[in-house]
């Protein structure tokens, strides 16, 4: 099994938090379009195993006119072996109408990723999202009603001007709908964003940590009362309804990213793409490569496998660790041990998050980080 | 060889900023002892760093060969004073060295106390004093009110101040002229025994020390077989020579000159500044008066960062020895910080110097612990010794009591800031002896401190209390009975030794509670609550918590996050190797730098 990603990098507006690669300026839709379709053809050898999952992301795909988007993966169609399971589209719920979804369902789509992020009028106009609270309630009726069951939505806690109250109010909501995937992110004050700005000549306050992580608590518990498994740190899936495409990233499977600032892995190596449109566009043109490679080292994937799957609710198999990275099985058990009773629960064959752990997931990865020039 | 009557031995006898080195490069510009081209800015000061702080640390001595109209040649030999108060005793040395000094006081900004005490010194050595303003050409120069505080202090006729600008070389020509006519030519019998004083040393990485010296009796050739009598040391003068630019090698030099020495000697340790040389066939009967053994005055403890640069730091610290004998240090260990060294120094700026040309000359940055003077400790069994460090402290039940340094702090500012000053002192258990206006807008205030206080935030702290208008400059006075604690910094429970210190009694408790805030401040928070506290013997006197760290989590993590948040990681990893670990508490590298910073 091996994955696409397929990187649209245009938005109608920037989000106030977002640090993704994306232009506002529409113009070279087409082009770049046209770029990726080249770098198809030219990566074609890149994976060795049939594609299971197609994702496009963005950016926002949805932006695309459905020919640009029968293009792709026309030419992804002619290029690989393909195998698809799942193939999952990134929309904007203003993106989101009958005629669309009636199309993307003709073009083999499966999978909806809708990014509504609250259901509060308020949040969204305070994000600078380009859709409203109706529209993002809609777009969830629509797709269910063309006939997309295979839905994921986007939420975003823990920011200052979201309350308890409007948290669950959304969490309801979600209920309501059935909705059978969602992923939840905790609010990154990211620099060089409007919101790292404000957040630095203190226009904005960020919620205190307490709250944040009350707010994080209550979404655990409810979406776990609601019957989801929360199967990574922030992806909650009904039974079997997990996302493949991203679930291959946690197993470490290859794929191959495409369009500017997209990575690629294919299992000794990691490479990324030119995060600029104009240049992906003329280094495509020239023939030039578009893209950095960086050479995995064994530390590297010991590091990477230990961060992926310590947010994953299979956690860290002793198995794996002793048979990928024997160098380091020691180092492993004798710095994660701190941690084990409260924060990771260690049953016979794994390391798993516990409850209290999820809330620092990031200083238990880096506890038992390997860094070069180390005594241990 | 010169008449002795044609040679004037001089130095400058300047605040820091003064002016001191551009006037310096003026007359040696001015009489072709350096052309243009050689030109550096500052010539005097050959080190970076001295060149940045605009202070000299090690005096040189520099040869002029000056045309007076009188149609004579004369030889005038410019000896550099280092220019801080840590460095007093050096001072001294090249003064004793002159017939005269150059007074030279910066118009805008009058005289300065570090000026005073050398002026002082200068005149205790009965030297002749030109008095020069300098920066006569600046707007806001006060000629008339600098002109009086002068006189006030050196009782001249106001004719005889000279007026002068470095920078445009104004007055140039009449200093030398004044040097030439008012300083006394140097006295002595030449064909008495050879009695020479050691004014300066200095280590060349290929010809080992080189002695700097001033002939008072006597003529030294090369080749003689010479005697260092406080040293009690004899070698043979492979070279002998004279100051230019760069060292000229000559066959002999006689009575009122100033040379250099190259024995073989590798380490400035064996050369002592204010010994005397003299010939080993034929000694003079008694050495030159006013040689000391300069003992540092300030300890602290040097770590390297990285305990595997332990040996480099030796070594470093080896090679700076080689030319600043005033530094001194032995081995210590540290729970905390590993391997390192006590050092001792012989004040907070020399202890700062050190630190500075460790990480530029040597590229080694290091932690340097809570700095303490040296105590004299009894004991009950009625031993007495020396402590340094913290740790040596006795017990309470085998102490019977301590002593610790005093020192005369004088300090010269404007009248407005006298009642902050004597505040801070009175803070700094300090007691003032003396108050004299040196003119209506200028006074001086003597105090007994205790060393101890000016150890840290001092100078700091009177810089911004007078808003700069304050100059400092102390002596070591006696040791005296005090009362010591050791304080005891405390993480979850662990000493933390490197954060040991020794301090007043009455002190304890406002020096504990800071150090604590401070930490408060510099400790990242971990997964449990840290308490950090501050005891002396069993009693907590202090006591701060810091929360633990609750929410740690990256949001996302799919394909394209996974090597930026990698490297993250990696990052912070990498930080947290640079904490030492106390007990189960990590503590980064930068609390031990930080916690004595002002907030
Ligand atoms: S729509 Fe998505 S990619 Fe575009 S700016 Fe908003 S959050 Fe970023």
């Amino acid at each position: 099994m091996a994955g696409i990603y397929i990187h649209i990098p245009f938005c109608k507006k920037a989000c106030h938090y977002c640090n993704f690669h994306f232009s506002t300026s529409l113009k070279s839709i087409d082009a770049v379009v046209q770029s990726i379709k080249t770098e198809i053809s030219k990566q074609s050898s890149y994976l060795k195993e049939p594609v299971t999952t197609i994702y496009f992301g963005g950016g926002t795909p949805s932006i695309l006119n459905t020919s640009l988007l029968e293009s792709i993966l026309a030419k992804l169609e002619s290029h690989f072996s393909l195998a698809t399971e799942e193939i999952t589209l990134e929309c904007n719920p203003d993106d989101i109408t009958f005629e669309k979804l009636a199309e993307w369902n003709r073009l083999g789509i499966n999978r909806l990723s809708i990014g509504v992020q609250s259901f509060h009028e308020h949040h969204l106009t305070w994000m600078n999202r380009s859709h409203n609270a109706e529209q993002s309630i809609n777009s969830i009726k629509w797709a269910q009603k063309a006939g997309f069951e295979n839905l994921t939505i986007d939420l975003i806690f823990g920011f200052a001007g979201l309350s308890k109250t409007e948290l669950k109010e959304n969490l309801r909501v979600v209920q309501k709908y059935a909705i059978p995937h969602l992923s939840v992110y905790g609010m990154t004050i990211e620099p060089k964003t409007a919101l790292g700005h404000q957040t630095k000549t203190g226009q904005y306050l960020p919620l205190p940590e307490a709250e944040a992580n009350a707010q994080m608590l209550m979404i655990m518990e409810e979406l776990d009362r609601q019957g989801y498994e929360q199967y990574e740190i922030s992806n909650y899936a009904m039974p079997k309804k997990r996302a493949l495409h991203n679930s291959n990233y946690w197993q470490g499977a290859t794929y191959l990213g495409l369009g500017p600032g997209a990575h690629s892995f294919n299992g000794t190596s990691r490479h990324w793409n030119i995060a600029n449109n104009q240049k992906y566009i003329k280094l495509i043109q020239q023939g030039q490569p578009v893209y950095e490679v960086e050479q995995l080292s064994t530390i590297d994937r010991y590091n990477e496998y230990v961060m992926i799957r310590l947010r994953t609710i299979e956690g860290i198999n002793l198995d794996q660790i002793e048979n990928l990275f024997p160098a380091y099985f020691n180092y492993f058990i004798q710095n994660i041990r701190p941690f084990i009773g409260k924060h990771v629960q260690k049953t016979e064959s794994s390391y798993r998050l516990t409850q209290k752990g999820k809330f620092i997931t990031d200083l238990i990865t880096s506890a038992v980080f390997k860094v070069n020039r180390e005594s241990d | 060889m010169h008449p002795m009557k044609n040679i004037r031995n001089f130095c400058v006898i300047a605040h820091i900023d003064h002016g001191k080195s551009t006037l310096s490069d003026r007359l040696l510009e001015m009489t072709s002892t350096i052309s243009a081209r050689e030109m550096q800015n500052q010539a005097l000061d050959d080190m970076d760093l001295e060149r940045e702080r605009g202070i000299t640390i090690k005096s040189h001595a520099i040869q002029i060969k000056y045309a007076h109209s009188d149609g004579e040649t004369y030889t005038l030999n410019l000896i550099d004073t280092p220019g801080h108060v840590d460095f007093s005793y050096e001072v001294s040395r090249s003064i004793a060295a002159c017939e005269g000094a150059l007074l030279l006081v910066d118009a805008s900004q009058g005289i300065q106390a570090q000026t005073i005490s050398n002026l002082y010194l200068a005149i205790e050595h009965d030297l002749e004093i030109i008095p020069i303003l300098n920066k006569v050409d600046m707007e806001s120069a006060m000629i008339e009110d600098v002109s009086d505080q002068i006189v006030d202090l050196i009782g001249c006729d106001p004719e005889e101040i000279l007026q002068a600008s470095g920078k445009t070389g104004q007055g140039v020509q009449e200093i030398l002229d004044a040097i030439v006519l008012r300083i006394p030519a140097p006295q002595g019998d030449p064909q008495a025994p050879l009695q020479a004083l050691i004014f300066d040393s200095m280590f060349n990485p290929f010809r080992g020390v080189i002695a700097y010296f001033r002939i008072f009796n006597g003529t030294i050739n090369t080749g003689d077989r010479v005697r260092f009598v406080n040293a009690g040391k004899e070698y043979e003068a492979n070279e002998i020579g004279i100051l230019k630019m760069k060292e000229e090698p000559c066959k002999s030099l006689g009575t009122g000159n100033v040379g250099y020495i190259i024995t073989g000697i590798k380490e400035s340790k064996e050369i002592k500044v204010g010994d005397t040389i003299t010939h080993a066939e034929r000694p003079c009967s008694k050495s030159i008066k006013g040689f000391e053994d300069v003992k540092p005055m300030v300890f602290a403890g040097i770590f390297p960062i990285d305990n595997e640069d332990y040996e480099d730091l030796r070594d470093s610290l080896e090679k700076l020895q080689l030319n600043d004998a005033s530094l001194v240090f032995e081995p210590e260990t540290s729970a905390a910080l590993g391997f390192g060294f006590r050092c001792g120094f012989l004040g907070m700026l020399h202890l700062e110097i050190i630190q500075e040309r460790l990480s530029r000359e040597f590229d080694q940055e290091v932690i340097t612990t809570i700095p303490n003077v040296s105590y004299y400790a009894h004991t009950t069994a009625g031993e007495n010794f020396m402590i340094h460090t913290p740790n040596d402290l006795p017990d309470v039940s085998a102490l019977n009591y301590v002593e610790e340094p005093y020192i005369e702090a004088q300090i010269i500012t404007k009248p407005e800031y006298i009642g902050t000053i004597m505040n801070l002192c009175l803070d700094k258990r300090g007691v003032l002896t003396k108050q004299h206006y040196l003119t209506q807008d200028r006074v001086e205030l003597t105090f007994d401190l205790p060393l101890a206080e000016i150890v840290f935030d001092f100078y700091d702290k009177l810089k911004s209390i007078s808003r700069g208008y304050a100059s400092f400059d102390y002596a070591p006075t006696e040791y005296r009975r005090s009362q010591l604690v050791k304080l005891d910094i405390k993480l979850n429970g662990e000493s933390v030794d490197a954060l040991s210190a020794l301090v007043h009694k009455d002190k304890a408790y406002a020096f504990g509670r800071r150090i604590c805030s401070r930490l408060k401040t510099l400790l990242p928070r971990q997964q449990f609550v840290i308490a950090i506290q501050a005891a002396v013997g069993a009693k907590i006197i202090a006591r701060e918590t810091i929360s633990a760290l609750r929410k740690d989590v990256t949001a996302k993590c799919y394909g394209g996050d996974i090597s930026r948040k990698r490297k993250l990681l990696e990052k912070q990893k990498k930080g947290k190797k640079k904490m030492r670990q106390i007990g189960s508490v990590e503590v980064p590298q930068k609390a031990f730098l930080e916690v004595l910073k002002l907030e």
